[in-house]
């Protein structure tokens, strides 16, 4: 099992426990979790997040069991320096959250390194929102990503693939209806935030998009990584396509490099 | 003995046509889960013919009246919370009394009218004699006004509870939505105020504050319209709680608020 929404270091908003890898990869043990993509996650609330990557790529180093997904400012001078960095690492995806970075979604910078995502074959990741908004500190206003965000990129960049975090069943049907079969191939969505029964919101999804969109993902520890089990166990799902939920599609996606 | 003390269910006036599936969705991934009794409300006909939140006393009617056949159909597995608008007290006490007559174990109040206010009173008034729980929908931290409610938070709760020493109050979903934190401040020294820890927020660091806010003694387990989280809390539970403790937070105190022959 692959959790690709795994966040290491202390939030700024408010005190958890249990974000240092260490405690992270208990929690992976205890719940059947071979490996997880992790970012930085104070560094996505600095004002160059890529000073977070090199304590993610050296936590990455020491412990296989996770995929660094490091962050890139796309405003900044010479960012194309941390990406060459993050191929270098052999990162799994690189993160660009437009949101926090107080950037554009379909602004110069962001087109631009949807570009060159594209050209290394790396997958860029994105997430709606790390935490409820009707319960976020009153100083943490960044706004949500937004679905045509997503859609401006599948079309500005026809080599982009994107994985979006934390998303729920209105942004996920608006982006893969509101683009063209070969556009919505490109993106990967985690159940993080996508409600089971008794709405059964992911059913719905599984059945009209089909498993092989989606990964398996929990916004740990910022969320509890029980969710997205309980999600799956909450289906009658067909065994292989669990697999591809918790595993194949995350396997497949990291593999696909295309090497510049 | 799982109890989930906030569910819902819906009815042919709900304004959507899944509404049987919805319904058949909770009882099934509830036998799935191991949910013993789903203690459920209707608001209404959420918003169909009047709005969720200020329900008008017809569609209250004629919810409390479906939810008393669900209870009826599946009698080992529903029962009931009498839903009231307190801004109708001639209609609101009638409600309770009509519905502990058929057996309803609680009574829930959503967002009619602001949770300290003194039209609440006559309610709360009702539900004493009759040792009915009072499940209150609250909005974590309540900074401001919000559109479709009149929304109340911990702190207006309490003040309720502070008037009312006598009554039970259940203070609804601290997973859904606002801020928790600002809730487990509020509720500390007022204990005939339970939280029931339904919603969809599956925030790291939820459940551990609020079992040092209020201890095991006052938590509920629950899961309003995301029984995928409500389980997510649950396995978080089972693995840090003592047996003892889960019990209480499971089943325990529930069994301690409701009437006695609610869960017989």
């Amino acid at each position: 099992m692959i959790d690709v929404n795994v966040l290491l270091g202390a939030y700024p908003w408010r005190a958890i426990s249990g974000t240092e890898p260490e405690e992270v990869t208990a929690v992976m043990d205890r719940l059947g979790i071979e490996s997880a993509w992790a970012s930085h996650l104070p560094s996505l609330y600095w004002k160059d997040p890529a000073e977070g990557n090199p304590w993610l790529y050296e936590v990455c180093a020491r412990s296989r069991r996770f995929q660094a997904v490091p962050a890139i400012h796309p405003g900044l001078p010479h960012w194309e320096e941390d990406l060459r960095e993050a191929v270098t690492h052999q990162a799994v995806a690189v993160r660009a959250d437009p949101g926090l970075l107080g950037l554009a979604p379909l602004g110069q910078p962001m087109l631009q390194l949807v570009e060159a995502l594209a050209a290394h074959g790396m997958p860029l990741l994105a997430a709606v929102r790390l935490e409820d908004g009707r319960g976020r500190h009153p100083l943490d206003v960044a706004p949500e990503l937004a679905p045509w965000a997503v859609r401006g990129w599948l079309r500005h960049s026809p080599g982009l693939r994107v994985v979006v975090t934390h998303a729920d069943r209105g942004f996920i049907e608006e982006v893969h209806f509101g683009s063209t079969p070969t556009e919505s191939a490109r993106v990967w969505w985690d159940i993080s935030w996508v409600w089971g029964p008794p709405e059964d919101h992911l059913a719905h999804l599984l059945a009209t998009l089909g498993p092989s969109r989606f990964l398996f993902g929990s916004g740990q520890p910022l969320r509890l990584a029980e969710t997205p089990l309980a999600r799956l166990d909450l289906l009658s799902l067909d065994p292989a396509d669990r697999a591809l939920i918790q595993t194949g599609n995350a396997t497949a996606l990291a593999s696909r490099r295309v090497p510049r | 003995m799982l109890v989930d003390v906030h569910a819902h269910f819906y009815h042919e006036r709900a304004g959507r046509a899944d509404w049987r599936e919805r319904n058949a969705s909770r009882l099934e991934a509830g036998e799935r889960i191991g949910i013993r009794w789903h203690v459920a409300s209707i608001l209404g006909s959420w918003g169909h013919t009047s709005p969720t939140y200020f329900p008008s006393p017809s569609d209250l009617s004629f919810a409390n009246e479906r939810l008393r056949a669900l209870c009826h159909e599946h009698p080992g597995r529903i029962r009931g919370y009498v839903a009231v608008n307190p801004n109708f007290t001639a209609h609101a006490l009638e409600e309770i009394r009509r519905g502990v007559e058929a057996g309803m174990a609680g009574v829930k109040l959503a967002a009619s009218r602001r949770a300290d206010d003194p039209l609440l009173d006559p309610v709360c008034d009702a539900a004493r004699p009759r040792h009915l729980p009072v499940l209150h929908h609250i909005w974590q931290h309540r900074r401001h006004e919000w559109p479709g409610q009149e929304a109340s938070d911990g702190v207006e709760l309490c003040r309720l509870a502070a008037r009312h020493g006598e009554v039970a109050f259940i203070l609804a979903h601290i997973g859904g939505g606002g801020d928790w934190q600002h809730t487990l401040r509020a509720v500390r020294r007022h204990p005939n105020v339970y939280l029931d820890l339904s919603g969809s927020g599956v925030d790291g660091g939820m459940l551990d504050s609020a079992l040092r806010a209020v201890g095991s003694e006052r938590l509920l387990w629950g899961a309003d319209v995301t029984l995928c989280t409500g389980w997510a809390k649950l396995r978080y539970l089972e693995r840090v709680l003592r047996p003892v403790d889960l019990e209480l937070v499971t089943g325990g105190n529930a069994r301690r608020l409701f009437p006695a022959e609610a869960f017989a």
